[in-house]
């Protein structure tokens, strides 16, 4: 293998890993990339997680394709790493192995009633609209005329957006067809969305706040007592606030101004200070019960929120969507760290138990350092880990794996996986899917089951 | 004129990189950087040139003559933030 550059493998081909590759192939031109994915398609929460009406973001699907699959990076999707080939495996074949599996399950409420039927993780319903093929299944009731959603971040942000937009806007998106044909009969007029803190604590870009406050045909609606900043949000707003906190209160304060529109089809109502404690009903989600906070600051000066009562306010509901935060799940093989949920590293260098480099592997993205920051953080946080691959193979302190060589892996893949999907195959979905979208004047029209995605790969 | 950056960009910092003036903020390693839900740029130093629409992987950069409907808060957005810190201030930081 003399003069061949070092092979890497990718596990997940999502935001942090496209970042990875490109920014592995700035570094090492030389070096060969093979960028694995469970799904038939590449690209992650970009395509499966990025809201359809926001579809200026998905542009960078392009920066990625150009960065990564157009250079020599190789794509081989629905093969699950840990079930179709183990890590011990790839080791065998690769001089290194970034993971960017990021977080694939949501956190729970650990309240009652939060399995109830009608009582969803937001991320389900994400992964549904946005035409994920193991969702695609899942059957929401819209029927209710109030849904409550959990949770003051951009996931929030989006689920109330999508339960709000009419009908006329979702079809101008990518929205998965069987999304798009459930919302339509949608009787939801009313979701109230709960913050456990206060109004200056909200994780919501100002952007997306805004965005609430502006959609067609929808009222925003705050209670002015609200806004009224308590004295330890107020004290922190002025000094420790950030600009988005300010311009978020600001925001919340002209929302809560507003004269309500009675005329209006579909209203959007924020209540802050206020954490469920249980999700009621016979045998589906029928109301949830909230109990009012207080903002109180730690001692190590972090701001929390604490119960200021035992009374419970009832909110009648038909649906509820807890957005209170992703969560990764271990890997087969590969150490974890069970407390915060990541693989143990350092800089993105996996740690073995004892706190040593686990030699060849790495970590990038929400598997390194939890599920926070938004897209273009991956790009830093992949040029933090890119630097010790490239470090470490300048050093040389990694290995020849036994049995380099693509046609190795071919090998494999070909015993393993017989319905990889390729650069190829993904073109094929793509193309079809694009031109399914220019036939019905949207931007993309989903192909939502694995059938029909291998499918469409496989099709001349 | 000036450009603008509007409420779509995803903070990667490619427009930073291109950027002949050094005229969008946050920079990585601010103190506001990773607190910042998007980048700005300054009007007083921008210099018109184009370099960083080119460079936006997500489009989310306008002339301000151009800016979408959807975005018409961003010009005051954007003097809202660089009213509290300058270029000028910034870079003798």
């Amino acid at each position: 293998m003399a003069g061949a550059g070092p092979q890497v493998a990718i596990v997940g081909a999502g935001p942090a890993g496209a970042f990875a590759a490109a920014c592995l192939l700035r570094a090492r031109g030389d070096a060969e990339i093979d960028l694995f994915e469970r799904l038939p398609t590449p690209w992650g929460l970009l395509r499966g997680g990025v809201a359809p009406d926001h579809q200026e973001i998905k542009r960078l699907e392009d920066t990625f394709d150009r960065q990564t699959l157009q250079r020599s990076c190789r794509f081989f999707g629905n093969v699950e790493i840990g079930v179709d080939v183990s890590h011990s495996e790839l080791m065998r074949h690769y001089t290194a192995v970034i993971y960017a599996t990021g977080a694939q399950t949501d956190k729970s409420l650990g309240i009652p009633g939060e399995e109830l039927p009608g009582s969803w993780a937001a991320t389900d319903f994400v992964a549904w609209y946005n035409a994920h093929p193991d969702y695609r299944g899942l059957e929401f009731d819209l029927s209710a005329e109030r849904a409550v959603v959990i949770g003051n971040g951009n996931v929030a942000a989006d689920v109330t957006r999508m339960l709000t937009l009419s009908p006329r806007e979702l079809e101008r998106t990518d929205v998965a067809d069987h999304a798009l044909e459930a919302l339509r009969e949608s009787r939801i007029e009313e979701v109230v969305v709960l913050g456990r803190r206060g109004p200056a604590q909200v994780a919501f870009t100002s952007a997306e706040l805004r965005e609430l406050g502006r959609l067609d045909g929808v009222d925003v609606r705050v209670d002015p007592d609200d806004v009224e900043l308590d004295p330890v949000s107020r004290r922190w707003l002025a000094e420790e606030g950030t600009f988005t906190a300010r311009k978020n209160v600001q925001l919340l304060r002209e929302f809560a101004a507003r004269p309500a529109d009675q005329e209006a089809p579909r209203r959007i109502e924020l209540r802050f200070l206020r954490s469920p404690v249980q999700i009621r009903g016979n045998g589906r989600v029928e109301a949830i019960d909230v109990r009012r906070n207080e903002i109180m600051r730690t001692d190590e000066g972090a701001l929390r929120a604490r119960s200021v009562d035992w009374d419970v306010q009832t909110i009648e509901c038909g649906l509820v969507l807890r957005s209170v935060g992703y969560r990764a799940v271990p890997l087969p093989d590969v150490p974890f760290d069970e407390r915060h949920f990541v693989l143990p590293n350092e800089g993105g260098r996996v740690l073995r138990p004892d706190g040593e480099p686990l030699p060849g592997v790495y970590a990038v993205g929400w598997i390194k350092r939890g599920p926070t920051g938004i897209l273009g953080t991956n790009k830093r946080d992949a040029e933090e880990t890119v630097n010790c691959v490239v470090e470490d193979l300048a050093a040389d302190a990694l290995a020849d794996p036994p049995e380099p060589g693509r046609e190795h892996i071919d090998a494999l893949l070909g015993e393993r996986s017989p319905s990889v999907v390729t650069v190829e195959g993904w073109r094929a979905i793509d193309g079809h899917e694009l031109e399914r979208g220019r036939d019905e004047q949207r931007p993309r029209v989903k192909l939502a089951s694995h059938d029909e995605l291998l499918a469409a790969a496989k099709a001349p | 004129m000036t450009y603008v950056i509007a409420g779509s960009c995803i903070k990667d910092d490619s427009c930073i990189e291109v950027c002949p003036v050094d005229c969008i903020h946050p920079k990585p390693g601010a103190p506001d950087f990773e607190a910042a839900e998007q980048l700005y740029i300054d009007p007083e130093v921008c210099i018109d040139c184009d370099a960083c629409v080119e460079a936006c992987p997500v489009d989310a950069i306008f002339a301000d003559f151009e800016v979408p409907e959807k975005y018409d808060y961003a010009l005051e957005l954007n003097a809202e933030f660089f009213a509290e810190h300058t270029t000028a201030q910034r870079t003798a930081a």
